[in-house]
Parts: C-alpha cells; sequence; structure tokens
C-alpha cells in the first residue's frame, strides 16, 4: 500500500525494532513456539545451503557400501545403492519445502481472494465459491490429489497444483467467515465514508485484518502440504526415483524394514515428522506475532 | 448481621507490564434485604470486587489481602466444590449481555429447568412446571409459551428477564446484578429495574447493583458506594448523595452526568481538566457559504423494506409465484429537513429505524422508495456502493457509536484521520502531516499520540480520533450516531462539549441518532421522535420535551431514572 509511505515515519521506536522487540517478546514468553521456530529457522537453513553442506552425492551410488547401518562415516546409513542416507534426507529438504511453500501460497492466493470475496459481496460470488469448496471437499482429498497429478502428468509442477486444489476449500472458508464477520464492522462502514471504493475496502481494510487467521492456516497447511506431497512420491506419483525426496527414501526404505534395515525409512520419516510438527506449533506463535492487538 | 461483609480487600492483576492493583483496600457490606449500588467509571474496579466476591476473578487476577464473609462464612477459605454450591444457590449474578449469558442452542425454559435440577430443587418431571412458574414470576407474557422459545426470538429486555429468572430460580439471598440494563431502552430499562427490586423486596433478597449510572443507582438503591481507580471514595444513603455529595471525585462525577437545567458547560469541571478545549488552534479555512437557516437536507417520504423470512426468492418470483409475506418496513414514510448550522436529535427505542434512516442518508444503505436531496442535489440517485466516487460523499461523513469498533485495528490514529484526505481531499507528504496534525489540535489529541494503534488509546482519544476523522474534509453534514454511547460520563461531557464547539467552528450541521433525551435536549435545536419506522413527533427540542404532546414521547421521558433529589 503506497498511502502507508506517505506519512513520515514516525519517531523513535522506528516499526521494524518495534516488532523485532514483539517476536522476541513472543519467543520468550512460549517455549514452545520458540522451539518451533527455531526447528523453522534449521529447517530453512537445510533447504537453502544443505546441497553444499552434505558429505557425499546424494546420488553418488556405492554398492561395496549398500545397506549399511549408521557409522561415523555414514550417520543415517547407507541405502540399497550405498547411497549416504544422511545426504539425501538433507538435500530432500529444499525439494519438499518448495513443493510446500508454492503450493500454499498458490492456494492463498486463489482459496483467500475467493473466499474474502465471497464473504464480502455475498449473493452469486457467495454462491459460486461455495458451490466450488463443496465440490472439491466432496472427494477424498488425497484421492482426489492423485487423481489430479495422474491426470496432469507426473511432475512437480503438477504436486503443486494438486496440493494448492485440495485445500482450496479450507482457505475459502476460512477467509469467507473472517470477511463475512467484518463486512459490517464500524471500521469498514468508516472506510467507506471515507471514499474508498468497495474494492479498496476490500483490499486495504478487510485483507489486511483476516491476515491473522490466515497465517495461522497457511502454517498448518504448510505440515499437510509437505505430507501430501511425500505421500503422492510415496505411492509412486510425482517425484521420480532418483531425486532425493523424503516420501520416496521412506517408500524405498518400507521394502527392507522387515529384513532389519530400519535405518532407510526412519530418517526420512523422522524429517517429514519433523517439518510436520513444526509447522503445525509455528500456527500459533505466528497469530501472536502477526495480530497487532497483542503487541502492546 | 450483614450478609455480605468484605473487608480490605485488594485485587492484583498480574500483565505484561507489571502487577496491576484494580481494587485497593475496599471494604463493604450488605444487610439483608438492601440494595446497594457501587458506581464507578470503566477501571474503577467495581466489577472486579465482584467477582472477587464470587470467586470467578479470572486467571491473572488474585485477591492480594482483606476478607470476604457471605453471612458469617469466610469466602476465600472455602474449597470449590463448596463455592459451587454457593455460586447460583445462595448468591446468583446477572451480566451485561443477556444474550451471551443464555445457551444460544437451548430453549429458555429448558435452561431454567435445568439449573433447578442442578440445585436439587425440581424433580424431572415437575421442572417445566417450575420454569414456567418462574418465567411467570419476572413477567413473562404467556410463559407456557415462551418456555419453548429460543434466545434469538426474544428481544434483549425478554433475555435479560429470562437471565433475571435463571438467577433467581434458586431463590439466591444476594444477587450481584453487573450492569443490568446497559444497552437496553430506556422504557426497558425502567422495566427491568422495577422488576428487579420488586422481586428483591417481596424475597428479601439483598442486590449489589453495578452500573456507571449515578441516576440509575440513586433512583433503584438504598445506599451508593462510589469507586474510583480501585478505591472507595464515598458511601452515603442514596437520598444524600444527589443532595450532599462530599467527595470532590462524586461531585465531578453528578457534574458530567447530563441532567434537565443544565448546559453543555455545566457538564465540564470547573478546571477544564483537557487543556484542549482552550487551545487556539488555527483558524481551518471554513468555506464561507455557510449561513445559517438555509435547508441543507430534505428527506421525503423515505422507505426502507426487508424481506422477511419466508419469502419468495428470485426464481419462484421469476416464475410468478407465491406472495410471500409483506415485506418488513424498517423506515415507513419519513420526512424531514434539516438546516445548516443546525443539530436535529433523531430519537427513539432500538429497532424504531432511526440508523436505518442515518444508514441511508450517509449513503451507506440505499433506500427502497422516497428521496433524499442534500443541498439541493437528490443523493440517493447514487447507488450506496459507488458512492465512494460521489462528488458529495465529503460533504456528508459520520461519527460512529463505538469508537473502538469504528477504528481499522491496524492502522494507526494519524493514518486513520489522513484516510478521508487521501482518498478525497488534496494534501500529501508533509502537508498531509501538518494537516492531520491540525486536526488532532482541533480535536484535542496530543500529537505524540497520532503513531499509536487504536488499542493503545483510551475510550475518550479514540472517540476524538473518529472525530477528527468524520471532520477532516469539512463536511456540511454529520450524522452523530450516539457518539458517547459507548464512553464514560466524564468523558462524554468532554465529547459533547467537543462537538458542540467543532459545530460552530466549522459552521456544520449535526444529525443527532441518540436514545438519550438528556444529551439530545443538551445539543440539539430541534428533535424528532421516532417509533417503528414513523415519526411520532417533532418540533423544537425544548418544546417536544418539557411538553411532550405524543403518548409515547411522555412514556420516553417518564422512563429516565429520576435521582431522589
Amino acid at each position: 500500500m503506497p498511502d502507508t509511505a506517505i506519512l513520515p515515519a514516525p519517531p523513535a521506536p522506528a516499526p521494524s525494532i518495534a516488532l523485532l522487540g514483539h517476536v522476541r517478546h513472543v519467543l520468550a514468553q512460549d517455549p514452545v513456539t520458540a522451539a518451533s521456530f527455531g526447528l523453522f529457522l534449521f529447517l530453512l537453513l537445510c533447504a537453502a545451503a544443505g546441497p553444499s553442506l552434505v558429505p557425499y552425492d546424494p546420488l553418488a551410488s556405492d554398492t561395496v557400501q549398500a545397506l549399511r547401518p549408521p557409522s561415523a562415516a555414514h550417520w543415517f546409513g547407507t541405502d540399497q545403492l550405498g547411497r549416504d542416507i544422511l545426504s539425501r534426507v538433507v538435500t530432500a529438504t529444499r525439494l519438499d519445502m518448495a513443493i510446500a511453500v508454492f503450493s500454499v501460497a498458490l492456494v492463498f492466493v486463489l482459496g483467500g481472494v475467493a473466499g474474502i470475496a465471497a464473504g464480502f459481496f455475498g449473493g452469486w460470488t457467495d454462491r459460486i465459491v461455495g458451490r466450488l469448496a463443496d465440490t472439491i471437499m466432496a472427494f477424498p482429498l488425497f484421492v482426489l490429489a492423485m487423481g489430479i497429478v495422474a491426470a496432469l502428468g507426473n511432475t512437480v509442477t503438477n504436486i503443486v497444483l494438486a496440493t494448492a486444489i485440495v485445500n482450496f476449500p479450507l482457505y475459502a472458508r476460512v477467509a469467507r467467515a473472517e470477511a463475512r464477520v467484518r463486512r459490517q464492522a464500524g471500521y469498514v462502514q468508516a472506510a467507506r465514508l471515507t471514499g474508498n471504493s468497495e474494492l479498496r475496502v476490500l483490499l486495504t481494510t478487510i485483507l489486511p485484518n483476516i491476515m491473522p487467521i490466515m497465517t495461522v492456516q497457511m502454517s498448518l497447511t504448510m505440515g499437510y502440504a509437505i505430507l501430501n506431497a511425500a505421500g503422492l512420491s510415496f505411492i509412486g506419483l510425482g517425484v521420480r526415483a532418483p531425486t532425493p525426496e523424503w516420501g520416496i527414501m521412506v517408500a524405498e526404505g518400507a521394502s527392507t524394514i522387515v529384513s532389519g534395515e530400519w535405518w532407510v525409512a526412519l530418517f526420512p520419516g523422522l524429517a517429514l515428522m519433523l517439518a510436520v510438527f513444526c509447522f503445525n506449533l509455528l500456527g500459533d506463535g505466528l497469530r501472536d506475532i502477526v495480530d497487532p492487538q497483542r503487541r502492546t | 448481621m450483614n450478609l455480605l461483609d468484605i473487608q480490605d480487600l485488594s485485587v492484583d492483576f498480574a500483565t505484561r507490564r507489571g502487577t496491576v492493583h484494580a481494587v485497593q483496600h475496599v471494604s463493604l457490606h450488605i444487610a439483608r434485604g438492601e440494595t446497594l449500588a457501587v458506581v464507578g467509571e470503566s477501571g474503577s474496579g467495581k466489577s472486579v470486587t465482584a467477582y472477587a466476591a464470587m470467586r470467578i476473578l479470572d486467571r491473572a487476577g488474585r485477591v492480594a489481602a482483606g476478607s470476604i464473609a457471605f453471612s458469617g462464612v469466610a469466602l476465600r477459605e472455602l474449597d470449590e466444590p463448596a463455592m459451587q454450591e454457593l455460586r447460583g444457590r445462595e448468591m446468583s449474578m446477572i451480566f451485561q449481555n443477556p444474550r451471551a449469558a443464555l445457551n444460544p442452542i437451548r430453549a429458555v425454559g429448558r435452561q431454567i429447568g435445568d439449573v433447578l435440577l442442578r440445585h436439587g430443587l425440581a424433580t424431572p418431571a415437575k421442572a417445566r412446571a417450575r420454569g414456567i412458574d418462574a418465567l411467570d414470576q419476572v413477567r413473562i407474557a404467556r410463559a407456557a409459551e415462551r418456555y419453548d422459545a429460543y434466545p434469538f426470538e426474544l428481544s434483549g429486555g425478554m433475555c435479560q428477564r429470562v437471565v433475571i429468572a435463571l438467577a433467581l430460580a434458586c431463590r439466591p439471598r444476594l444477587l450481584i446484578a453487573d450492569e443490568p440494563t446497559t444497552g437496553l431502552d430506556v422504557t426497558t430499562q425502567k422495566a427491568v429495574m422495577e422488576l428487579i427490586t420488586e422481586l428483591a423486596r417481596a424475597r428479601e433478597m439483598s442486590t449489589l447493583l453495578i452500573t456507571h449510572d449515578l441516576g440509575l443507582a440513586a433512583a433503584y438503591c438504598d445506599r451508593v458506594v462510589v469507586m474510583e481507580k480501585g478505591r472507595i471514595v464515598e458511601t452515603a444513603a442514596s437520598a444524600t448523595i444527589f443532595r450532599a455529595p462530599t467527595h470532590p471525585y462524586t461531585r465531578r462525577l453528578m457534574r458530567a452526568t447530563p441532567r434537565p437545567g443544565a448546559t453543555l458547560a455545566d457538564l465540564l469541571p470547573d478546571v477544564p481538566a483537557m487543556p484542549a478545549l482552550v487551545i487556539s488552534v488555527p483558524a481551518m479555512s471554513v468555506p464561507a457559504a455557510r449561513t445559517a437557516g438555509e435547508v441543507l437536507l430534505t428527506v421525503t417520504d423515505l422507505v426502507k423494506e426487508y424481506p422477511r423470512a419466508g419469502a419468495p426468492g428470485a426464481l419462484a418470483r421469476l416464475l410468478g409465484r407465491g406472495a410471500g409475506p409483506a415485506p418488513f418496513r424498517a423506515v415507513d414514510g419519513i420526512s424531514f429537513t434539516v438546516r445548516r448550522r443546525e443539530s436535529v436529535g433523531l430519537v427513539g427505542e432500538s429497532g424504531c429505524g432511526k440508523s436505518t434512516t442515518s444508514m441511508m442518508i450517509m449513503r451507506l444503505l440505499d433506500p427502497t422508495a422516497g428521496s433524499i436531496r442534500f443541498a439541493g442535489q437528490e443523493i440517493s440517485a447514487t447507488p450506496a456502493n459507488a458512492f465512494a466516487r460521489d462528488p458529495m460523499r465529503r460533504r456528508v461523513q459520520m461519527v460512529f457509536q463505538d469508537p473502538t469498533d469504528s477504528l481499522n485495528p491496524r492502522l494507526t490514529a494519524a493514518r486513520a484521520i489522513a484516510d478521508p484526505i487521501l482518498r478525497l481531499g488534496t494534501e500529501r507528504g508533509a502537508a498531509l502531516r501538518a494537516r492531520v496534525e491540525e486536526l488532532a489540535g482541533l480535536v484535542g489529541l496530543p500529537t505524540a499520540l497520532l503513531d499509536r494503534f487504536p488499542h493503545q488509546l483510551s475510550g475518550g482519544q479514540k472517540a476524538r480520533v473518529g472525530i477528527a476523522r468524520a471532520v477532516a474534509l469539512l463536511p456540511e453534514l454529520v450524522v452523530l450516531d450516539e457518539p458517547t454511547a459507548a464512553l464514560d460520563v466524564s468523558v462524554q461531557a468532554v465529547v459533547l462539549n467537543l462537538l458542540q464547539d467543532l459545530k460552530v467552528r466549522l459552521g456544520m450541521s449535526y444529525l443527532f441518532v441518540s436514545h438519550d433525551l438528556n444529551i439530545v435536549r443538551l445539543l440539539c435545536d430541534r428533535v424528532i421522535v421516532m417509533r417503528s419506522g414513523q415519526i411520532v413527533e417533532e418540533g423544537d427540542t425544548a418544546a417536544v420535551l418539557d411538553a411532550p404532546q405524543a403518548a409515547y414521547t411522555r412514556e420516553l421521558l417518564a422512563s429516565i431514572p429520576r435521582p431522589p433529589v
């Protein structure tokens, strides 16, 4: 919004510093949120710098070293082709996170805008968005995602698309409910009175006010998106075999668990679990940070 | 012996900014059958005192010191199960918002039955008869029918009666009423208060009334306790407190309460607490052509209809099927005018159509029929959702009822005031900031507060931001929708004076929507009384309020609580 820039910045404390202080306060007050933030930063680091940090090439096979248990040389052990599991788990972070981030960003824009419009304008917009969401919800979501990837082709882009589509109803409904509540709020009426057109009211008054709840929603579906992508890969859709990806790695490890080589499936599975866990915990902490009313 | 005896009570709240001493060394007692009022402004600790007595403080609150005895039993030493037995059965409470206090998905009669069953005062077979009996006692007509009604089917006053029936179902010995009539109409307020005092007398029950309204307290209670900032400043019989208030705070409160015979300036304390009003503001350029007397707004045969439930939908209408029930007329053909530099009061109870009327004049709502002419131009021609770009937009503005609800929580005070200028004005950059500061000065808002968010401002400061935003474009007509309903009396006095001052200085006309006749008397030149969407009476304020012609106006006036003087 360019409007805010027109007013001179207030004297100290500068907003960014105030925000930092607020973040610190929230983290200090709630150790669980702090832990999930730490975990989130660690995941980000792995995604950003992972491939250049790992000790081995995640794709290089060494049949002599196949299926070795965790050791000093291979902390997480090796898989059937002798590839280093630690390197593969860390490298996979980038791909899994990217799928989750892009699909959540996509559904946030699509579902959020559709939902806000439905709640704000009501009438036909509301009916169309509502029925669309109902239609998607009528399918078992994972089966729907499978169908979409199978129909559109086995690519990462289509996984992102499928994950976004199955999450659409969640976003549309939350955004619709929140916009509907605020449609008649005093400050929305006031914004109309001060000469804001309906579209501007929607974008500059309603949207920022439902961001806190949408942020929580994003964080929660982020975990679900990672699971969904991994799940698709696990059953052989989406990402293909040699690429390091948590779902495929669990699938590869599943066959060897029976024969005692537990580490092949365990470590990617653990990474998956930690990531989902992290995003779920992060939701509540994020809400506290984004909501200005919690800031004093 | 006293029924409730509070000695030296202190309550602390742990907050982010350290410990807040909400109640400090409060001692009060209520005799059997006595009605005691605790009066104070928001934050005075009046509710916290009652919550401490009921032991329902929220988690951050803690009784730091003192003793609370209920008919000789020390409540602080009681264990939780024993306390639960006392609550509801011996001491009961009614809250401010009756709708929030009722379970929305359970018939009201059954909710009363539940309470009776819980405390073993009725058998399942007899619960219904006892419930109907309880509804009957709070004068709910056709109690047997209403037993099966859901809260949303009843009016606010009815709901409050049900809440009273709930609270009294177990025949408690102490009733705590926390602002039981705030948000209800004056006529309903009168009925509810008379009901409470009558039932209390009939059952020899003690009542603790918590209120911000000194007049209400003195009219219905035996004794009045005045609290300020967590301390008791005065205790007196209600007959004497109005005649001879001893504490300066009580005097200040009484002074600030609008009453017949007082002028706006009378409401302010002798020494102006807010220097803002005497600050010399650089003369804002007021357009010259604002001569008094000239007609500014003409409303003719204005109608607003809403379809009733069960009305045929678009498809049924298209197929020519079914004439459903006739639509509900919220505003039923009203006509009036507002002149330049004039204040017109629009008075009536909730549901009378006064807010709908103001929304239509504000062009936030489209009328079903009729015309709204503003400065000679028909403004109802532009639909409400396109009016934002109409050149008339800047000439009609509004101050909302709830200053908290009407400010966007994500915008600073400065940005909120700048909003109309950014959309409809010309100033930008440094000129805009200067203009915002000028407006802040005009409404008495310290410049230092401009960069705060609404939740960091007090109620009075938020009201000032709302007013500054409304006058930012020097509108010709401002609709004031109960602008002080959510404010404490002392703040209300200052805000009313500010509004009057601005009106004169900027040459604006006011349409003042209110249910408080005492305030209308202070601020308005003319008054229009509305009921069920129609105008009942119209005329000069003094004429209408001193010699009302319509029976309804007389009823409204008679409902204002009159303290024994």
